[in-house]
């Protein structure tokens, strides 16, 4: 009888923002479709409604099937027989509810029976799905691969595969392989083009592919023979009815034991192209990865939620010297910091949600039609900032999914290292999430030229422009002095890096994270001038921040060209 | 293939009685519906379920909802669009309150003689009153065969149906004529939830004395523009009927006194020590939250 839609103040909080309106106006190109379609909004109030009741019922599902079923599916886990992916009994009853409740094809446009929600109530699906179980959420988010297709499929692929999708078909995307991690350029998997069967043919291994034995799968291969790097990859579609691929063992992981990571071998598979050739890795699988970084981060948020609340309530219900444990300082400072964590990195989390919405449908109207100046110049603004604020969602989120897990079980004491509690599941699935879709290394790679070339610092401007109450303003001014602080240390980054270019990524991340403190303070002061409650979760996040940057502005300045030297030493060694 | 069949399931607004707080009596011992959040019965939504699968097996099947209640029980109505029926009727009439079993039945017949129906499907019994005999008595008024304690339509071949029976000693599988009146028990498999595109096509859905509250509303027009969006409104004279035999005047049960009954000894259950009964078991202890 649990809702994780109505047990989530924060979350509708977020449901409910001013760029909603732009947002919705965009996304239903002023209610074209309300004669069209029984489902369609007539207009804005109405199409709110609509989020928020079928939020509800993502609520709904999430607390009375798929959270109950996790420590089942945990254990249980999928198995491979007969070359097939046999899920868990569990995640059969998961799929089972999600499509009677029909959340399949959630973002995807009506004509291919989707749902046309904007992708913000998507990302909040996703939340609160991993809030119930994470591995559930790397299955049901990959649907997420469709919007890839709808970006750059042919209209009769994508009537094909999209109302697949919408009708509960699941997705995939065949990545990585052996030697290519990180590296993706160095993929091999071979798509080569018959004359006689006059389809592309797949031949080779992909690694690590999570639901590898979904419906619809978007393969990168290398079309262009003789090619070594990314110039040679494109983007294939799979239909798994038309056979060539085998499931060929599933990784036994420390966490979302629930997904199936699977090695998949594929023998003269069929499958179609999209888009152009040699554009897999550039356009296609990085727009791809774009989409799955804010994924991740959902999915972190989620678990921050579940490690918050399982801690809060064992430290509301264990005893110690005659007391709960929660009225002990040194756990009620704990927790309140990890609801102030857990509040920031959803706060963070929509508001890149609805950059990247805005960028996005403007990418897509431009499709049917020509933009106008103005609206061309304000993609372009979104652009720059989900570009920016994707890789620094992905960062901050996932790794305070782990510390709030580490946190959880640390409030949980002996208990908590026990397989009693869901908090140790917690902690193993959360571990994945500051690597998989990329590393937090590598969102910090992603992130840093946002620092250095002025995104970050003008979108820090305008939080400093906006309005906020008066018991804000200490914290705004401190915040001030912070951005002039950071900006110092750029400036010494900058300048040591001329002469020792390794300076920048030894301090990158420092400097990442310290960008990244001071918005979501801001986001978190703007809240507070909406919502009371949120004033504490500003305060103390203020003090993070403080505390955070003074730590790394110590070492930036502090150092010089030769520490440099400190780390290429174990370069050597071994 | 089978033929279409026209199902209506016959459904009850009662107060929810399982999480009774310390308000959930009156002073006068009787129940307090005002403290208590309005659901819609659970053994109804089994029937409901029961109503909608055969709709998925029985090509251009309906499924209609009937209740009777006041204004609010619209609410239960839409709850089933949500879930897949395709409309409902609500039978509201002040005439009809203070009906017992016996004048709800007669109402609920004389309804459905109006409407029509090739299947009657009902839960078992409303957990405000734990009678089970609603059900029964349509059947016998409308001069219908009745299967109760049902729980899976097994088959369905023309105008036969084939259910099981959840009893007390076992199962029993047991052969039906059609039109017949089924009463569904709670062993019967759950509700689907709310399905997004049902709830997004018919959340505007209400019954004229809804409509006329608020006919400036986005759904009042709607309604007006779409007629799948009306819920028929049926009062005493919509149907043809005695009103001798309607709400306290055609009900013989007299309530003398309510006692708020607490049980001493707990009702004993066999259980083995097959897997499913021990699943059965653990799903029960933690719904009564004894567990977890």
């Amino acid at each position: 009888m649990a809702n994780f839609f109505l047990d989530n103040k924060d979350l509708q909080y977020h449901l409910e923002h001013p760029l909603m309106r732009k947002i919705v106006e965009l996304k239903e190109r002023n209610f074209s479709e309300k004669d069209l379609y029984d489902y369609a909004p007539q207009n804005y109030e109405d199409a709110m409604d609509s989020y928020r009741r079928v939020m509800q019922i993502v609520g709904e599902v999430c607390g009375d099937v798929i959270a109950p079923n996790a420590e089942g599916v945990d254990h249980e886990g999928p198995r491979v027989e007969n070359d097939r992916v046999i899920y868990a009994s569990g995640t059969v009853e998961n799929m089972k509810a999600v499509n009677a409740a029909g959340l399949s094809g959630l973002t995807l446009p009506r004509r291919f029976k989707g749902l046309n929600f904007p992708l913000l109530c998507f990302v909040m699906a996703n939340e609160m799905v991993a809030r119930a179980d994470a591995s559930f959420e790397n299955i049901w988010g990959l649907q997420d691969c469709a919007e890839t297709l709808n970006e750059f499929a042919s209209e009769e692929q994508k009537m094909k595969y999209l109302t697949w999708v919408s009708e509960g078909a699941t997705c995939a995307m065949d990545l990585t392989e052996p030697d290519a991690g990180s590296d993706l350029g160095a993929v091999m998997l071979k798509a080569t083009w018959s004359e006689e069967r006059q389809t592309w043919l797949l031949n080779g291994v992909k690694r690590f592919i999570t639901n590898g034995d979904g419906d619809v799968s978007l393969v990168l291969a290398r079309t262009e023979e003789g090619t070594t790097d990314a110039r040679g990859l494109s983007m294939l579609v799979y239909d798994k009815r038309n056979g060539g691929m085998k499931v060929r063992r599933i990784e036994n992981k420390l966490g979302i034991k629930g997904s199936p990571t699977c090695e998949l071998v594929f023998t003269d598979a069929p499958a179609e192209l999209v888009g152009d050739r040699r554009m897999g890795l550039i356009k296609y699988v990085m727009s791809l990865m774009n989409a799955a970084r804010l994924g991740i981060g959902a999915q972190s948020v989620g678990l921050c939620e579940a490690a918050y609340r399982e801690a809060l309530k064992y430290a509301h219900e264990r005893r110690q010297f005659g007391k709960d444990i929660i009225q002990f300082p040194a756990i009620s400072e704990m927790l309140s910091n990890m609801r102030a964590r857990l509040h920031g990195a959803r706060a963070l989390l929509y508001e890149t949600s609805r950059f990247v919405e805005v960028y996005k449908q403007y990418t897509h109207i431009s499709h049917e039609r020509s933009l106008e100046a103005a609206e061309r110049q304000e993609m372009k603004y979104y652009n720059r900032l989900a570009d920016a604020f994707t890789p620094l969602v992905k960062l901050f989120a996932s790794e305070y999914a782990n510390s709030l897990a580490y946190d959880s079980i640390q409030i949980h004491g002996g208990s908590g290292f026990m397989k009693d509690y869901a908090c140790e599941r917690l902690y193993r699935d959360a571990r994945i999430m500051n690597i998989y879709e990329g590393t937090s290394q590598l969102q910090v790679v992603a992130a840093i030229n946002g620092v250095t070339k002025g995104t970050f610092m003008e979108q820090i401007a305008r939080y400093e422009e906006q309005q906020y109450t008066e018991a804000m303003q200490p914290i705004v001014e401190k915040l001030k002095a912070l951005r002039a602080r950071v900006e110092a240390m750029v400036e010494h980054v900058e300048t040591v890096s001329k002469e020792a270019p390794q300076f920048k990524d030894f301090h990158a991340r420092r400097l990442v994270e310290s960008v990244g403190h001071i918005i979501i303070t801001y986001l978190l002061a703007q809240q507070a001038a909406e919502v009371e409650e949120y004033a504490s979760d500003a305060k103390l996040f203020a003090k993070l921040t403080e505390g955070y940057i003074a730590g790394a502005e110590a070492y930036i300045l502090n150092s010089t060209a030769e520490d440099v030297a400190l780390i290429s030493e174990v370069q050597e060694q071994f | 293939m089978n033929k279409a069949l026209k199902i209506v399931v016959l459904a009850k607004q009662v107060p929810d009685t399982r999480n009774v707080g310390k308000d959930a009596m009156t002073a006068e011992g009787t129940v307090n519906r005002a403290a208590l959040p309005a659901i819609f019965n659970p053994e109804d939504l089994n029937a409901l379920e029961l109503a909608l699968r055969l709709k998925e097996e029985c090509a251009d099947s309906t499924v209609h909802i009937l209740t009777m209640g006041p204004h609010r029980a619209a609410d239960i109505i839409r709850d089933a669009m949500f879930r897949g029926a395709d409309g409902g009727y609500l039978l509201t009439d002040r005439k009809f309150a203070g009906a017992d079993t016996l004048a709800t039945s007669y109402a609920l017949s004389c309804a459905l003689r109006k409407i029509g129906a090739d299947l009657i499907i009902a839960g078992r019994q409303a957990i405000d009153g734990d009678t089970a005999q609603v059900g029964p008595q349509v059947a016998e008024k409308l001069g219908l065969p009745q299967v109760t304690y049902a729980e899976e339509v097994l088959q369905v071949k023309e105008s036969l149906l084939v259910l099981r029976r959840r009893l007390e000693r076992g199962v029993e599988s047991v052969e039906c004529p059609m039109p017949a009146v089924i009463t569904v028990n709670s062993s019967a498999p759950e509700v689907r939830p709310h399905n997004a595109r049902l709830v997004m096509k018919y959340k505007h859905a209400m019954i004229p004395t809804e409509m006329a509250a608020a006919a400036d509303s986005l759904s009042a027009q709607m309604v007006a523009q779409r007629d799948y969006l009306q819920i028929v409104e049926l009062t005493s004279s919509d149907i043809v009927c005695d009103e001798q035999q309607l709400g306290l005047s055609g009900s013989p049960t007299k309530v003398k006194k309510i006692e708020n009954v607490v049980f001493q000894a707990k009702e004993a259950k066999q259980l083995t020590s097959s897997d499913e009964d021990i699943n059965s078991l653990m799903v029960e202890l933690i719904a009564s939250h004894t567990l977890g």
